[in-house]
């Protein structure tokens, strides 16, 4: 088991390096044009709120709406922290990013803790608000720049930053929803009384699950920050966390790589098809109606892609040793 | 004093739209436990109805106030369709597919209005004039807020009646209480819905209308933060009960306006949004509910 | 079965991400006849209003100056890219725009994404002019930016001259829109240089963008009897605010901006009389008779049937002052363009247009009054200032 799972990690790591490489060279040879750079940074960025989204909405079942809310906190603390240069270039970055994620953690907790203990789609509802609020706040406090936006922040963040940022998200939530805690919100989600009579403490996963999303949109939301140089609170609205759902949904509730594949199709589709900009809203709001009617699980299901298995599948001598 | 009394008029006035608002979730929850997202865009939807109907009525040379009852006719029928269609299917699946969905169905009502009228704000026309009462010295009260309380409170009560009284209202409250129990006692579980639906959405008209009147700038964005409130005038009231979705949008109206006018306009949303996480904390079920044991 | 699924997912994916890049390859080459302009607005969106009527007024310059015979015998060729009023996009649109070989960027229309995109387009050196980005750090990100329109301090300063000289009132009382960058600074320099022409502000009211209802604070500011309410913001805003402002009793005037432009096309034609006797600054006035102000508002509503804006005049305007700077450069080369930019002169619908020499206009203001219905000019207030 161990062994299997040791391998898993070096084939999983030697796959992204792989990728890395395949990127950074069309990169350099010019056939990423300036673009598509950008927006695979953007669908690196995307992916991150994706599969922290997932979390809470896929594996735990609860509805949130306010993941924007949270991205924002991360870009604001991370521009701030970036934009003093105490710590300057990519040490600024990373520390911007742990304490971006904190602080939106510090406020999951303060809206997580009395709503997640209720039953019922408050949390829907309260983070929605939040959202809104959050945006307010960030208009009304004096260091944020107001309603004129934070100008000047470095511009930290790259493709392999942002890249490399996903990865570890990725593995991080993977080995999270592997864990006995993973287990435990996806019982959650299943059936809550049963989980409740298990023993496992229902209020205290939900929450534990929520922070986290929480943490990751903030660190997404440092990576983006530094991406752009300046930031509006209204850029983090509704339609930005709306947007981040319907990754979710239709990659599939509860699928990794669902997220991860409907992550960087949605954000590099609608670069392709800009001719349909108009239509994007209206495409994304019918794509989900059909996707809850006909197939709620979304493209991916439950399922999750796993490149051992299938190098597995291909090398008839390990199968053998896998039916043992 | 003075300045109290006519902030707290401005307060009802805005406080009687999220009440009319509120009935349709609080109807909807009570009886699907479906937070239907889309509610909030049947008032834009039914703004626009009414507003094409107006040229038409005067055309006819009929009274302009009519466009509310086209509008609720209209808005009736949208809400019926959109829940057989949306919402009927996923009845018994995973509350977070339907709400999905809900979000969903608003999404595309929006963009399918913005797609047919553009984002350009439409002028609404003052259907019911512009006169208003003087109550003394700069002291004016304007007609539209007058009718605007009284036609809410009239209808409120009304409503409460017709579920209280009429064989459709008791039908109505029986499937809310348990929807298995009511088809065994021979009750048509998907008309009530349906009527449920119809009755919340022409509802929604007439907010629209009256909302329309009173700040006559329509736009297909204009109902979702208004639908935002008033769900949260529905929570705060107690999700379900009527009474409540009139307390809790006359609660939020008056809370607004004396922050704005005494603390600082900037956080009155802010403000009402506490509100509600400190009664989700004391009082879950809101000011009217009453708790439901938990069933397995 | 499903693990095929998968896979194939993941190669379409792969397919999808090469496609998009070779599209984004087949953008084609500035021809030797042509010079490119890429052209950035929101044309979706919630300030789609502004993007698209902006884009019309380009349209229009563009398509006069080609029939006239474009640029030293050149066709101008442009194309309008959709950011949706999302800086993110506006980054994307921009790159895309880069990748497409651009001489200039006209754009963008709102102030966030223009600075985004000024950020990238002054470490590339890319001559760019905005018609209506007003936020004074659009033009202190790089040398290549200009602007066509004045900036926010500057119309705040004009609007409490023209209180307190031309009006000659004494108390004034404020409500601004706090989540939008344009209200606030406007704001901010109206209180400022409202002080120094011996005008009192009385009352200051704020007011967030999803707002409908401003009964309360305009309850508060009655109470008060300012002689002018300064209303900073768009018309959809301002026409809701002169409504209930004149429900409520309040009968003095208001005092708007170029926002305002296009307030009585959001107004019921019974409900003129909520914005009668009201004033606001703008770039030019559509009744003036010079040549270049009727020729642009006939022609622009004979082509688009509809009365332009202050943003499609300044979207003309600031075509023409790029084909100026075209004209005048002695390359098409990025430095070359700039130069000629940052010394363009023109005579727009805008009035007499010249740069400082941080790329900000200097021009003169109008103040149009609303009579009878309709826009009057009033009076214009030169930049320099009579004080």
């Amino acid at each position: 088991m161990d062994k299997r799972n040791l391998s898993s990690y070096l084939i999983n790591t030697a796959a992204a390096v792989v990728i890395y490489l395949l990127i950074s060279a069309l990169i350099s040879g010019g056939i990423i044009t300036r673009q598509y750079q950008g927006v695979l940074v953007f669908a690196c960025v995307n992916c991150i709120l994706a599969v922290s989204l997932n979390l809470t909405t896929g594996f735990l079942g609860e509805l949130a709406l306010g993941h924007a809310g949270f991205m924002s906190i991360g870009a604001y603390t991370g521009a701030l922290i970036t934009k003093a240069g105490v710590v300057e270039g990519v040490p600024g970055l990373l520390l911007g990013m742990l304490a971006g994620g904190l602080v939106a953690v510090v406020f999951a907790m303060l809206i997580g803790i009395p709503v997640l203990r209720l039953k019922g789609d408050y949390l829907a509802i309260v983070t929605l608000g939040f959202g809104e609020i959050i945006r307010v706040l960030i208009e009304a406090v004096p260091f944020t720049g107001g309603a004129k936006g934070l100008t000047g922040i470095p511009r930290l963040t790259d493709f392999t930053m942002a890249y490399w940022v996903m990865v570890v998200v990725i593995v991080v939530l993977f080995a999270f929803i592997r864990s006995r805690h993973g287990r435990a919100a996806i019982a959650i989600s299943q059936d809550d009384i049963a989980s409740e009579a298990s023993g496992i403490n229902n209020t205290y996963y939900k929450i534990l699950v929520f922070g986290i999303a929480a943490f990751f949109a903030g660190v997404a939301g440092c990576l983006y920050g530094n991406y752009m140089g300046i930031l509006g609170a209204s850029s983090f609205n509704f339609a930005k966390s709306i947007d981040i759902l319907v990754i979710v949904v239709l990659g599939g509730m509860g699928s990794f790589t669902g997220s991860i594949v409907a992550a960087f199709g949605l954000t590099i589709l609608p670069e392709v098809l800009r001719g349909f900009a108009e239509y994007r809203m209206l495409i994304y709001s019918v794509a989900l109606i059909m996707m809850m009617l006909f197939r709620p699980s979304g493209l991916m299901g439950g399922y999750e892609f796993s490149l051992s298995r299938v190098i597995r599948k291909f090398i008839p001598g390990k199968r053998k040793e896998e039916a043992k | 004093m003075l300045d109290l009394i006519k902030q707290l008029i401005n307060g009802l006035q805005a406080g009687s739209i999220f009440a009319l608002v509120a009935l349709g979730y609080t109807m909807v929850y009570g009886i699907v436990k479906l937070i239907n997202f889309a509610h909030g865009d049947i008032i834009m939807v039914g703004a626009y109805f009414s507003l094409m109907a107006i040229p038409m009525l005067s055309s006819v040379g009929l009274p302009l106030w009519l466009c509310a009852i086209v509008a609720a006719a209209l808005c009736a029928i949208l809400g019926v369709v959109t829940e057989r269609v949306a919402y009927k299917p996923l009845r018994n699946s995973p509350r977070i597919s339907a709400l999905i969905t809900a979000i969903g169905v608003s999404l595309l009502l929006q963009n399918a209005f913005m797609l047919l009228f553009s984002a350009t704000p439409k002028p609404y026309p003052s259907i019911f004039g512009k006169d208003s009462i003087t109550l003394g010295d700069g002291f004016t009260v304007s007609y539209i807020t007058i009718l605007t309380i009284v036609v809410t409170v009239v209808l409120m009560v009304l409503l409460q009646m017709f579920i209280k009284r009429t064989r459709v209202g008791k039908s109505m409250r029986a499937v809310s209480e348990d929807a298995g129990a009511a088809q065994l006692m021979g009750i048509n579980v998907n008309n009530t819905i349906s009527i449920t639906f119809a009755i919340g959405s022409a509802l929604a008209a007439v907010a629209a209308v009256l909302y329309s009147a009173a700040y006559p700038l329509i736009d297909p964005y204009m109902g979702s933060f208004l639908g935002i409130k008033a769900f949260v005038a529905a929570v705060l009231g107690g999700i379900g009960s009527i009474p409540g979705a009139m307390i809790g949008g006359f609660t939020i109206g008056i809370v607004e306006s004396l922050t704005k006018a005494y603390i600082s306009s900037q956080i009155s949303d802010a403000v009402v949004f506490l509100l509600l996480i400190l009664v989700l904390l004391i009082k879950p079920t809101g000011i009217m509910g009453k708790n439901i044991g938990e069933k397995v | 079965m499903k693990k095929t699924l998968a896979l194939l997912m993941a190669i379409a994916m792969l397919a999808m991400l090469l496609v998009g890049c070779g599209g984004g390859e087949s953008g084609a080459p500035a021809e030797s006849d042509s010079i490119f302009i890429g052209c950035l607005a929101p044309l979706t969106g919630d300030v789609s209003v502004y993007g698209v009527t902006t884009k019309q007024g380009a349209e229009l310059a563009f398509e006069e100056i080609n029939a006239a015979g474009g640029v030293n015998g050149k066709q101008l060729t442009y194309e309008f890219v959709d950011e949706k009023g999302d800086s993110m996009e506006a980054v994307n649109a921009y790159n895309m725009l880069m990748d497409k070989k651009m001489v200039a960027l006209f754009g963008d229309v709102t102030s966030k994404p223009t600075i985004a995109v000024a950020e990238l387009s002054a470490e590339d050196n890319m001559p760019m002019i905005t018609a209506t980005a007003t936020h004074p750090d659009v033009t202190k990100k790089g040398s290549n930016v200009v602007r066509a329109c004045f900036l926010d301090p500057y119309q705040g300063q004009i609007m409490a001259q023209f209180a307190a000289d031309n009006l000659g009132v004494k108390t004034a009382a404020i409500i601004y829109n706090t989540s939008d960058d344009y209200s606030s600074g406007l704001k901010d320099s109206f209180t400022q240089y409202a002080n120094e022409f011996g005008l009192t502000i009385v009352a200051t009211e704020g007011y967030g963008a999803d707002d409908k209802d401003f009964k309360t604070q305009l309850t508060k500011i009655q109470a008060q009897k300012p002689d002018v309410l300064f209303v900073p913001d768009y018309y959809e805003k301002a026409s809701l605010i002169a409504t209930q402002a004149r429900e409520i009793g309040y009968d003095n005037p208001l005092l708007g901006v170029d926002g305002w432009d296009g307030v009585l096309a959001v107004l019921d034609e019974a409900n003129y009389g909520v914005v009668e006797g009201c004033y606001f600054s703008n770039h030019y006035s559509v009744d003036d008779t010079t040549p270049v102000v009727a020729n642009f508002i006939k022609n622009y509503t004979d082509k688009y049937g509809e009365a332009p804006t202050a943003f499609s005049a300044l979207g003309y305007d600031a075509i023409y002052m790029l084909k100026a700077a075209l004209e005048n450069a002695k390359s098409l080369s990025k430095e070359d363009i700039i130069a000629a930019l940052k010394v363009v002169e023109i005579d727009g619908v805008t009035g007499h247009i010249s740069l400082d020499e941080e790329g900000n206009p200097i021009k003169v203001v109008s103040i149009v009054e609303i009579k009878d219905g309709k826009y009057t000019l009033k009076t214009k207030i030169n930049p320099v200032g009579e004080e």
